[in-house]
């Protein structure tokens, strides 16, 4: 298999009046070509800073402290200007949280697509990118008419494909779906997941798919990684990770999603918060809210390893 | 609500504005000191010619019937005759000198937006100290008065530099404009008719005189646009739609005129609407600095000698002004703005 995107020992920081919150500490993760990689976590685990990072889209006071990205090779975090612009959108696409403000009020759908198409392929004119924008528009299910309309003219799962459209214009490698369906119901969820899926094949793309939601997860993602407080605990295929979760953290997101067929079962909650980032417990970061743990978890933090089952943990247990 | 409904409302709406502002002008100008006629004449003038001049001003009747009579006038489109000098109708003598102020409010508008604009992108542009030093003029050309502005203009310009004139419209007789297909057009705009009858010489003598004034009044403007254009494109260069800009990557300029901008200058419409009030304010201390035969200057001169109508009816002139241009402002928001429907 294929690298397609390499994380290494990856650092960001808020550099805030209150004092340094570490949103990510210590990353490292290899995204692999064709797959989709499921990135969990409660809010504030930094998985949205993760996205960020990957996009070179960091904006002061956040800093990366140490660590690389490596995008076929090349380092992302190293790159300016030109270099990085031609990199997002092309190579690497993002679809964020909000359809409703991701795109821009004042122009028409039609403009988003020409300006974008026509800021990354020189030899290709407006009239060749409205072609390009009625064909995108066809394969998310949108009528090619409604390129003439303004955003705040489409409802948040129409915006939602078309900012689906608008990201695979370019045929890019890599996209980066943040949240794609938070902000959507139920019934337009399920729709607008489907759709990633089918073009996710269509357009042999690897995925990454952040999400809070265990069921997105479970239903699009042929791995996932657990994020807590700017780390990854667990690493695993999904199958394995839902049947036998390791990391204690994981077993209780896996415990608080309710089950409509056996409402017998007690819905478990993790006990506490997530611990402020400016100010992370000694030793596993977890252990204030872990069940099971014990002296070393106080003081000695965890490395992300490899166990013999081919599962990667990050905790003392195992 | 379509918008030939809403113009019509706001005009509709206009009426008792003007109203209100021309009663309050009316009867304050009648209980300031002093009077058309007292002010005609010496202080030892005949008795007999100071009745006769109240009784032909029609100043001897009760007030009421003074101001009955002039809002009837008004309403048949009269603005009466002047009450000092020659007597002469008002409506002539403000249309005569409405083109000079008209044309000071255009170009010192176009010096605050540029000005204004370009400093507020600017500053968001490239941060640090660039943007501090923008921050600071903004708060010290909103708080620096016209008259300062003109007079350190006109000392370097005009005394020490001696490139630009430092009074006037024009030098010599005003270029007279354009005859097409039997049809004289004269707008007043001296830059403006200059260039329609291709007088290439008249435009620069024209534009010359022009250029100090309105830079004076224009920076003074520029300060509040400076402020609202900077403080509403940091708000939407956090925004949302301008991060996922970025993201597919979109060149820098384009984020940030495109996508910044184009919303951060909403809010920045309306100001200038209503800094439209403030800018015919402006426009007569200016006039009455640079010498410009406007309507500023003929208010202020008006008033001094108590000329009633004169005082009147240039009010109810530029409140009309005003509320045109503001409307005109709130019909481009919308156009600007296509979540905006009237």
């Amino acid at each position: 298999m294929e690298t397609i995107l390499s994380i290494r020992n990856l650092s960001v920081s808020y550099y805030t009046d209150e004092g340094e919150a570490r949103a990510i500490r210590n990353l490292s993760l290899d995204v692999e070509k064709g797959e989709t990689l499921g990135i969990v976590g409660e809010s504030g685990s930094g998985k949205s800073t993760l996205a960020l990072a990957i996009m070179g889209l960091l904006q002061p006071p956040a800093r990366v402290k140490t660590g690389s990205i490596y995008y076929k090779g090349r380092n992302i975090l190293s790159m300016q200007g030109e270099e990085i612009r031609k990199l997002r959108g092309k190579e690497i696409a993002m679809i964020f949280q909000d359809p409703m403000t991701s795109l821009n009020p004042v122009k028409k759908i039609r403009d988003h697509f020409i300006e974008y198409i026509t800021e990354h392929m020189e030899n290709i004119d407006e009239h060749k990118a409205l072609e390009i924008a009625r064909k995108m528009m066809k394969s998310v299910g949108i009528s090619e008419e409604r390129l003439d309309d303004y955003p705040h003219q489409f409802s948040g799962g129409m915006r939602q494909r078309v900012m689906i459209a608008l990201a695979l214009a370019l045929n890019p490698n890599l996209i980066l779906a943040d949240e794609p369906t938070t902000a959507l119901d139920v019934l337009v969820e399920a729709q607008i997941l489907e759709l990633v899926k089918r073009l996710k094949n269509e357009f042999s793309l690897t995925l990454i798919l952040i999400t809070h939601n265990m069921g997105v997860v479970a239903e699009m993602a042929d791995r996932v990684a657990v994020m807590y407080c700017g780390r990854i605990v667990e690493l695993s295929k999904t199958e394995e990770l839902y049947k036998n979760p390791k990391h204690p953290y994981t077993k209780g997101l896996i415990e608080s999603i309710p089950l409509l067929y056996n409402r017998s079962r007690k819905l478990v909650s993790i006990p506490g918060h997530p611990p402020d980032l400016r100010n992370i417990p000694s030793g596993c970061s977890f252990h204030p809210r872990c069940p099971y743990a014990f002296d070393k978890c106080m003081n000695v933090e965890p490395e992300l390893e490899k166990k013999e089952d081919g599962r990667y943990v990050a905790c003392h247990l195992y | 609500m379509g918008l030939r409904e809403y113009i019509l409302t706001r005009v509709i709406l206009t009426i008792p504005m003007v109203f209100i502002l021309l009663s309050i002008v009316f009867f304050v100008m009648r209980i300031l000191p002093g009077n058309p006629v007292l002010l005609r004449f010496e202080k030892n003038a005949d008795p007999q010619l100071i009745a006769s001049y109240t009784h032909k001003l029609g100043l001897d009747k009760p007030l009421y019937i003074q101001y009955i009579d002039y809002i009837n006038d008004l309403f048949h489109g009269n603005l009466g005759l002047s009450m000092s000098g020659d007597f002469s109708p008002v409506a002539p003598e403000i249309m005569s000198r409405f083109p000079a102020t008209l044309e000071l409010a255009i170009y010192s508008t176009l010096v605050a937006i540029l000005l204004g604009i370009g400093l507020g992108v600017l500053g968001v542009a490239k941060r640090g100290k660039v943007d501090s030093a923008i921050k600071l003029y903004g708060i010290i050309s909103y708080a620096t008065p016209v008259f300062f502005v003109g007079m350190v203009l006109q000392i370097v310009f005009g005394v020490f530099l001696h490139v630009l004139p430092v009074y006037g419209r024009y030098d010599g007789t005003p270029p007279s404009g354009i005859t097409v297909a039997g049809i004289h057009i004269q707008t007043g705009l001296y830059t403006l008719d200059s260039l329609l009858s291709g007088n290439f010489q008249a435009f620069l003598n024209s534009a010359s005189h022009i250029v100090l004034p309105s830079i004076a009044l224009g920076v003074v403007i520029s300060g509040v646009f400076v402020r609202i254009t900077r403080a509403n494109m940091l708000e939407t260069i956090r925004a949302d739609f301008v991060i996922a800009a970025r993201a597919r990557g979109l060149k820098e300029r384009t984020v940030l005129l495109g996508y910044a901008l184009k919303n951060a200058i909403l809010p920045v419409v309306t100001v200038i609407g209503l800094q439209f009030a403030i800018l015919v304010s402006g426009a007569v201390l200016t006039e009455t600095e640079f010498s410009i035969q406007g309507l500023g200057l003929y208010l202020v001169d008006r008033v001094y000698f108590r000329d009633y109508t004169a005082v009147q009816g240039t009010v109810v002139f530029l409140a009309i002004i005003i509320t045109t241009v503001s409307l005109l402002i709130d019909i481009m928001y919308a156009y600007l703005d296509p979540r905006v429907r009237l």
